[in-house]
C-alpha cells in the first residue's frame, strides 16, 4: 500500500511535468516560429541558416509534442484519471497540438515554396507576426491557469480574443494591398495564403480559448 | 449441524445479500457514481472491509443487539428476515437507497400484528423523524462543507492531476473506513437472530488463535453481504452518485464526509460521553439513517453546483421507497407467517404467557393507577396486544411507554438458575468474578419473571447495580445491561 501510494504520488508529478511540458513546447515554437518568419523576411528567404535552424527547432518541438500528448492521453486514460475532465482535457490538448503541428507547417510552406514578400509588406507582416505570437502566449498562460489556479485564467483568455482581432487588423488591408500591387495574380494567391495561414493561428488560439472559457465555467462552478 | 438451522439460516443470509447490494452504496456511492473509483475496486475493497469489520468489531459488543429480538421462535425469525430482505432486495433491484433497519422494523412489526404481541408505536415516530432528519442535516452539512472545501482548494492551487489523485485518495481511504463500520454495525442485524441457534463450533488455529462460532457466524453473513455487493451494489451506487445529480469528485468526498459527520455528531454516544466529560454541553442524539443521509448530502451539494440539475423525479421515487420499506415489509412478513404456518404448519412464534400478579402492580405503582389493575390479578394472556387492550381498557388515559413497559414486565418466563450451567459465565470473559458470584448465591432458584431475577442479581451484588441515568453514566451502565444479558440469554428458552 505504501509503495503503491509513493509511486501513485510519482505518477502524478511526472503527468504533471509532461503537461506543462507539452505546453512548453507550444510556447517555445511559438517564439521560433516568429524568430523563424522574422529570419525569412530580413535574412534572404528559405536558404538562410538561421530560418533553417529556427525551422528545424520547431519540427522537433512537435514531434516532442505529439509524444507527450500521446502518452498524457494513454496515462490519463489507463489510469482512468480526472473522470469529469478527462474528455475536455483531452480534447484541449489535441486543439493546441493542431497549433503547433499548424506553426511546423506553416514554416515547411516557407522552406518549399519561398515566397517573395515585397519589402514594404514586411513591417505589416512582421506587426501581424507580434501578435499572433502574442495571441498564442496568452493562451499558453490561461491554459496553464485551467490547470493550476482556475480563478485566474480570465485574466489572460480576454488578451487572446484582443490579439486575434488585432491580427485581423493588419490581414485586412495587408491582403488589400497584396492584391493592389503589380504581382501577377499567381503570386498575389500564394501570398494571401501566406498571410492567411499565420492569421491562421491566432484563429486558432482563439477557438481553443473559447473551448478553454466553457471548461473552466464546469470547473469554477 | 442441523439441516433446518441451515435452511433458517438462508433467509440470514438473503437479508445479508440485500444489505450489501443497497448499503454499499452510502460508503462508495459517490465514488463509483463519479468515476473515480471503478465499481470492481469499490467492490472488492468494501468486500475485505465489510467481513473484517463484521468479525473483528461485529462479533465483540453485538452479542444481544439483534433487531429482531422480539421474535421468539426460528420460523419466525426466518420468516421476518426474509420479508426484510425481499423488500430490500425489491428497492435494490429499481436502484432505490433504502434503510435496512427501516424494513426490518416493518418485518417486526408484521410478526407483531399476526402474533397479537402488542407494537411500540412510537417507532414510527422515530422511523418518519428520520426520512426527514437524515437529509436534511447532511444536505446542510454537505452543502457547508462543500463551500469550505471549495474555497480552501482554490486558494491550494493544486494541479487538476494532483487534486484528483488526492481526492481519490481521501474517497478510497473514506471508503475503507466506511465499509469497516457498514460491517460491525451492520452484521447482528443480519445474523443477530440466528446467535441462539448458532451452527458453528470454535475452531483453533494450532493454538495461535481461536476463530470462535460467533466469529464464523459473522463471517458468513459478511461474505453474505460481500456477495451482494459484487453482484448487484451498483445499480443503487450509481443512483446515489450519479442519478440524483451530477457531482464532482470533490462533491463525492464531502457527501461521504458529510453523512459520516452527522452520524458521529448525532448518533454517537461516544462523542456524547466525551463532551459529557470534559463538562461541555453535548449535542442531543437523534436516530439517523446513513442510506438517508446519504441522498440529503448529494442534494446539498447539487443546490450549490446548480439547482436545476437535480432531478426532483428521482429523488420523489426514492423518498415514497422510503415510505413503502417499513409498510410493504409489515405487510409482506404477515402475509409470509400467514403462509408459513398455515401452508407450511411451521412455528413462528412460541406460546408465551403474560400474567397480573401482586409483584407485578406493585413494580409499576409509581406510573400507573395499579388499583384499577387489580381486576386482572390471576388472569393468564397468550399475547401482549390482549393484555395491553385490558389495560387500555381499564386505564384509558395511561402513559403509553408505562403500559407497554408494564405489558412487557408482566411476561411469565420461569427462569430457573440452573448450576450446571455456571462454568458458561465465566466463557464470555466479560462477567466480573463479583458478577459471576452473586449469580452463584441464586442456585437453584425460580423466577417467574425476568425482571425478579435482574432485581435478585442487583441487591446481591454492588457489581450487577446500574448507576443513576447521566450522560457519565451511560457507558457504565450499557456494559452492566450487556452483562446482564449474557446472564439472561444462559437461563432463557432457546429459539427453536
Amino acid at each position: 500500500m505504501g509503495n503503491k501510494s509513493l509511486s501513485l504520488f510519482g505518477n502524478i508529478r511526472s503527468l504533471e511535468n509532461k503537461i506543462s511540458e507539452f505546453l512548453d513546447q507550444l510556447s517555445e515554437s511559438n517564439i521560433m516560429f516568429r524568430a523563424g518568419v522574422t529570419a525569412f523576411l530580413e535574412g534572404g528567404g528559405a536558404s538562410s541558416d538561421a530560418f533553417k535552424k529556427k525551422l528545424e527547432l520547431v519540427s522537433a518541438m512537435e514531434s516532442r509534442a505529439d509524444v507527450l500528448r500521446r502518452e498524457i492521453e494513454a496515462e490519463m486514460f489507463e489510469e482512468a484519471l480526472i473522470p469529469d475532465f478527462r474528455a475536455d482535457i483531452l480534447s484541449l490538448l489535441e486543439n493546441l497540438d493542431e497549433i503547433t503541428n499548424h506553426l511546423e507547417g506553416t514554416l515547411i510552406n516557407f522552406s518549399i515554396e519561398n515566397p517573395e514578400f515585397l519589402k514594404d509588406l514586411h513591417a505589416d507582416i512582421l506587426k501581424l507576426l507580434e501578435n499572433v505570437a502574442n495571441c498564442v502566449e496568452a493562451l499558453v498562460v490561461s491554459t496553464r491557469a485551467f490547470f493550476r489556479d482556475v480563478g485566474s485564467v480570465r485574466d489572460n483568455s480576454h488578451k487572446v480574443m484582443l490579439y486575434e482581432k488585432e491580427a485581423d487588423k493588419v490581414v485586412l488591408p495587408l491582403k488589400s494591398r497584396v492584391f493592389t500591387s503589380d504581382l501577377g495574380l499567381d503570386r498575389k494567391a500564394q501570398l494571401r495564403n501566406f498571410i492567411d495561414s499565420i492569421d491562421r493561428i491566432a484563429d486558432m488560439a482563439e477557438d481553443v480559448v473559447d473551448m478553454l472559457a466553457i471548461v473552466t465555467i464546469r470547473r469554477a462552478a | 449441524m442441523e439441516i433446518g438451522v441451515l435452511i433458517y439460516l438462508t433467509s440470514g443470509l438473503f437479508l445479508g445479500w440485500s444489505l450489501g447490494a443497497n448499503d454499499a452504496a452510502n460508503v462508495f456511492g459517490t465514488a463509483v457514481g463519479t468515476r473515480m473509483i471503478k465499481f470492481t475496486t469499490a467492490a472488492l475493497i468494501c468486500t475485505i472491509f465489510v467481513i473484517l469489520g463484521a468479525v473483528i468489531s461485529g462479533a465483540g459488543a453485538a452479542h444481544t443487539l439483534s433487531k429482531l429480538g422480539d421474535v421468539n421462535a426460528l420460523g419466525g425469525a426466518f420468516v421476518a428476515a426474509f420479508s426484510a430482505a425481499a423488500v430490500v432486495a425489491w428497492l435494490t433491484v429499481l436502484g432505490l437507497p433504502v434503510s435496512t433497519t427501516q424494513a426490518i422494523v416493518g418485518a417486526i412489526i408484521g410478526w407483531n400484528f399476526f402474533t397479537g404481541m402488542a407494537t411500540d408505536f412510537t417507532v414510527f415516530k422515530t422511523i418518519i423523524g428520520t426520512w426527514f432528519i437524515s437529509p436534511v442535516l447532511t444536505a446542510f452539512f454537505s452543502y457547508f462543507m462543500y463551500k469550505g472545501v471549495m474555497w480552501f482548494l482554490n486558494r491550494q492551487r493544486l494541479h487538476i492531476v494532483r487534486l484528483d489523485a488526492m481526492t481519490r485518495l481521501a474517497l478510497l481511504i473514506a471508503g475503507v473506513l466506511g465499509s469497516y463500520s457498514l460491517g460491525a454495525n451492520n452484521i447482528a442485524n443480519v445474523m443477530g437472530v440466528f446467535i441462539g441457534a448458532n451452527p458453528f463450533k470454535d475452531f483453533s488455529f494450532g493454538g495461535l488463535f481461536v476463530f470462535t462460532g460467533l466469529q464464523q457466524l459473522f463471517f458468513v453473513g459478511g461474505i453474505a453481504i460481500s456477495v451482494g455487493i459484487y453482484t448487484y451494489g451498483k445499480k443503487v451506487m450509481m443512483t446515489v452518485g450519479d442519478s440524483i445529480a451530477p457531482l464532482t469528485p470533490v462533491g463525492a468526498f464531502v457527501v461521504v464526509i458529510a453523512t459520516s459527520l452527522v452520524l458521529f455528531l448525532f448518533a454517537s454516544e461516544d462523542l456524547e460521553f466525551f463532551l459529557a466529560s470534559l463538562g461541555l454541553p453535548t449535542i442531543p442524539l437523534v436516530p439517523v439513517s446513513s442510506s438517508q443521509a446519504v441522498v440529503g448530502g448529494v442534494i446539498g451539494i447539487a443546490w450549490i453546483k446548480n439547482r436545476r440539475n437535480i432531478k426532483w423525479g428521482v429523488t420523489g421515487r426514492i423518498v415514497v421507497a422510503w415510505i413503502q420499506t417499513p409498510i410493504v415489509s409489515a405487510l409482506f412478513s404477515f402475509v409470509m407467517l400467514f403462509i408459513m404456518q398455515n401452508l407450511f404448519g411451521q412455528s413462528v412464534f412460541e406460546k408465551v404467557e403474560f400474567q397480573v400478579s401482586k409483584p407485578v402492580l406493585e413494580r409499576h405503582a409509581k406510573k400507573l393507577d395499579v388499583k384499577s389493575l387489580e381486576s386482572l390479578v390471576g388472569k393468564t394472556y397468550t399475547t401482549s396486544g390482549s393484555l395491553k387492550a385490558e389495560v387500555d381498557r381499564l386505564l384509558p388515559v395511561a402513559e403509553y411507554k408505562a403500559v407497554l413497559t408494564f405489558v412487557q414486565e408482566a411476561r411469565m418466563e420461569r427462569l430457573t438458575v440452573d448450576p450446571a450451567r455456571f462454568p458458561e459465565l465465566g466463557k464470555s470473559g466479560l462477567l466480573s468474578q463479583p458478577q459471576i458470584d452473586s449469580v452463584k448465591a441464586l442456585a437453584g432458584k425460580t423466577f417467574d419473571y425476568r425482571w425478579q431475577l435482574v432485581d435478585a442479581l442487583t441487591t446481591g451484588s454492588e457489581s450487577w447495580r446500574m448507576k443513576e441515568a447521566t450522560v457519565l453514566n451511560k457507558p457504565y451502565n450499557k456494559e452492566v445491561k450487556q452483562r446482564l444479558d449474557i446472564v439472561m440469554d444462559l437461563y432463557t428458552a432457546k429459539m427453536k
